[in-house]
């Protein structure tokens, strides 16, 4: 491997949980990767399958869904449905023949800075290891 | 309404691989209520298609559309100037839609993305089941309000079989057991000596073992001359 | 006389009847039912013939009990509605008449899922009642089911159902043996009955409707050969209910096969002393061996004749 393969990572946070946890980890100025691009969503129950399958098809290496702890979803359930749209959307993949293992959910509260950046960091490593998307040009 | 299953990705991209050009249509009636053809899903198809092949160092466009019914020849008439300018269709609507296009929209091939798999409703959320035998002879007041064609795996119209477990039919515990639930209804309404009176063979011409169906109405068909 | 066979002599004599049960062969030999006819003979007074049974496909039951007539043991011949519509029933009525079956049981049939076949189509043409309806109108009236007459030479039948008395829903079980008796059930054979108290709660209710007046009721039975057979039939097969001191006198024997066929002796016993019994249906699939030790010990031989 001549370059270090950089990964492209959406992270559909939700507005009272994730995104929280994520301003919280800035605002504690802990690290994490820079390859992660945070899209909000006002709850993870917005989460569309089309989001997820249009993360990798403009070139995400890795996408992941991130919302509140279950039980203590803002909306209730909203995670619950993104739990099992997640889980339908990486069988999707594994049809498709990009892999499911590029996708994952996570839970956390707003107050769990250091998760959201453990998170951040866990997903980073793990695309890192299954290497770019497929999908993706060669960079010259 | 009609219930429908959309076919592994698999299987729908080896149909249409070897197209360059391809219109991909939803239908916004039956399959959108049970989720495997609509706007929605047609939306995601196209991009986990679009990215199947990819992966496989092909290319196809896809154009996608949704038309309110694929059954009715109005709403299909619509894609007529989109048909134009591509190679095939892949359908997601149910195999009546799917023979509408191809029967309407001249020489062009339709593929169909859907298994249609039988008449029924959601009986939650997510969960959808079959419910009507389309016998062409309803005789469900006879049965509570619930179908022995449909609802039993044999189709029994004089009782059970006895073959049930826990009020679960013996083929499948997911399924209850039809003639479970038509005693119980007749319990509830209080007529389960409806029961009693013995069910004569039933005449299945009436339904698709007759031949396939046509029905004319006269006073519904438009004259020829001066319409 | 409705056949004027075997088994009708005996049940019309008000003598106590014993029925057997052999399954074709899953190949085209006939020497497997010849084996089977020779343990048999003579310990009972008509043998049953499985008609595909679980759906798995096996040597037709016309056929294999053609083969039993020519070997002069009665067959009793089992059709189910599974598999052939009411053109190929009828048909095979009058085929069977024809060729000297003279015992038909009627059923619905496993569903084909349980089968070898799994992708066939479903045909249940008809249900269970429908076919004892159709083979009485035949015998009786002379009559197709679509009405047109059988002329010089109606199916001479002594026609049979099943019953399972603890089969769920439990509130019609009743109500659905009487059914089929309208519909024309000579004789009744049951599901394997184990709980021999709660058969007899069942009897009474159906003495209590004049039921065993009706027609005959032949007890099923199954003789245990292991606890794990034991166990599997309480937990899998619907309406078979195994009580826990027979489950644990199985488990507990040193000679479990020895055991069960005590316990198939005593059930025969006291089923004999029950009121509308009229004879046992001893069903020891691929174990027909057992049979003429369950028979004799029983007191049930010399068998009659008519």
């Amino acid at each position: 491997m001549s370059e270090q393969f950089e990964p492209e990572i959406v992270a559909f946070c939700c507005h009272y949980c994730a995104y929280g946890a994520a301003d919280l980890a800035g605002s504690m100025r802990l690290n994490y990767p820079a390859n992660v691009k945070i899209v909000k969503l006002p709850c993870t129950g917005k989460t569309d399958i089309l989001y997820l399958l249009k993360a990798f098809e403009d070139g995400a290496d890795g996408v992941y869904v991130a919302g509140c702890l279950e039980g203590n979803c803002h909306f209730t359930d909203g995670n619950i449905k993104a739990k099992r749209r997640v889980a339908r959307a990486k069988k999707l993949l594994d049809e498709i023949g990009l892999g499911g293992e590029r996708l994952q959910m996570y839970n956390m509260s707003a107050s769990m800075g250091p998760e959201f950046a453990r998170v951040a960091k866990e997903m980073t490593e793990r695309i890192k290891e299954l290497g770019p998307s497929p999908l993706r040009k060669k960079e010259v | 309404m009609i219930i429908a299953e959309q076919k592994p990705i698999q299987e729908i991209k080896e149909m249409i691989a070897s197209y360059q050009k391809v219109l991909i249509v939803g239908c916004g009636t039956c399959v959108t209520v049970c989720m495997a053809g609509g706007e929605k899903e047609v939306g995601i198809l196209a991009s986990a298609l679009r990215m199947a092949l990819k992966l496989e160092g092909k290319e196809i466009e896809f154009i996608e559309t949704t038309i309110e019914r694929q059954c009715e020849w109005e709403f299909v008439d619509q894609l007529k100037k989109k048909v134009a300018q591509v190679e095939a269709i892949l359908s997601l609507g149910c195999g009546i839609g799917v023979q509408a296009l191809a029967e309407r929209l001249g020489d062009i091939p339709v593929y169909p993305a859907l298994n249609t798999k039988f008449l029924g409703l959601p009986e939650q959320q997510g969960v959808w089941i079959e419910t009507c035998g389309a016998c062409g002879n309803c005789g469900l007041h006879k049965f509570g309000g619930i179908c022995p064609i449909a609802r039993c795996s044999k189709s029994l119209l004089n009782g059970p079989c006895g073959g049930s477990n826990n009020g679960k039919c013996e083929i499948d515990p997911e399924i209850p057991c039809g003639w479970q639930l038509i005693c119980d209804r007749l319990k509830t309404l209080g007529r389960l000596e409806t029961l009693e009176e013995i069910k004569p063979a039933k005449d299945w011409s009436t339904s698709r073992d007759g031949g396939p169906g046509r029905i004319v109405r006269e006073d519904m068909v438009l004259s020829k001359e001066g319409e | 006389m409705r056949a004027g066979s075997n088994l009708e002599k005996i049940l019309e004599a008000g003598k106590f009847a014993v029925t057997g049960e052999l399954g074709p062969p899953k190949n085209a030999d006939g020497e497997v039912i010849r084996k089977k006819a020779e343990i048999l003979k003579g310990y009972v007074d008509a043998v049953n013939v499985t008609d595909n049974q679980t759906a798995i496909v096996r040597m037709s039951s016309v056929a294999a009990s053609s083969i039993l007539v020519q070997l002069d043991l009665e067959p009793v011949m089992q059709m189910v509605t599974r598999d052939r519509n009411r053109i190929a029933a009828q048909s095979d009525i009058l085929g069977a008449s024809a060729l000297g079956i003279k015992n038909l049981l009627c059923l619905t049939g496993d569903h084909q899922k349980f089968g070898n076949e799994t992708g066939a189509k479903n045909v249940y043409d008809l249900d269970s009642i429908q076919l004892l309806a159709a083979v009485k109108g035949m015998r009786d009236d002379k009559r197709l089911i679509g009405g047109e007459e059988i002329k010089d030479g109606e199916p001479k039948i002594f026609i049979g159902a099943a019953s399972s008395p603890f089969a769920d829903p439990t509130e019609i079980r009743i109500l659905r043996l009487a059914k089929k008796i309208k519909a024309g059930a000579d004789f009744i054979q049951t599901q394997a009955i184990y709980d021999l108290d709660r058969f007899e709660e069942w009897m009474k209710e159906v003495r209590d409707k004049e039921l065993d007046k009706k027609t005959h009721i032949l007890v099923g039975l199954i003789p245990l050969k292991s606890f794990g057979m034991a166990r599997y039939m309480n937990n899998n097969v619907a309406g078979v209910s195994v009580p826990e001191e027979l489950m644990k006198r199985v488990k507990d024997a040193d000679d479990p096969k020895k055991e069960g066929i005590k316990i198939c002796v005593e059930a025969i016993n006291r089923v004999k002393e029950i009121e509308g019994v009229h004879g046992v249906h001893i069903m020891a699939i691929e174990w027909e061996s057992a049979v003429p030790q369950i028979v004799e010990e029983a007191g049930l031989l010399p068998r009659p004749e008519i």
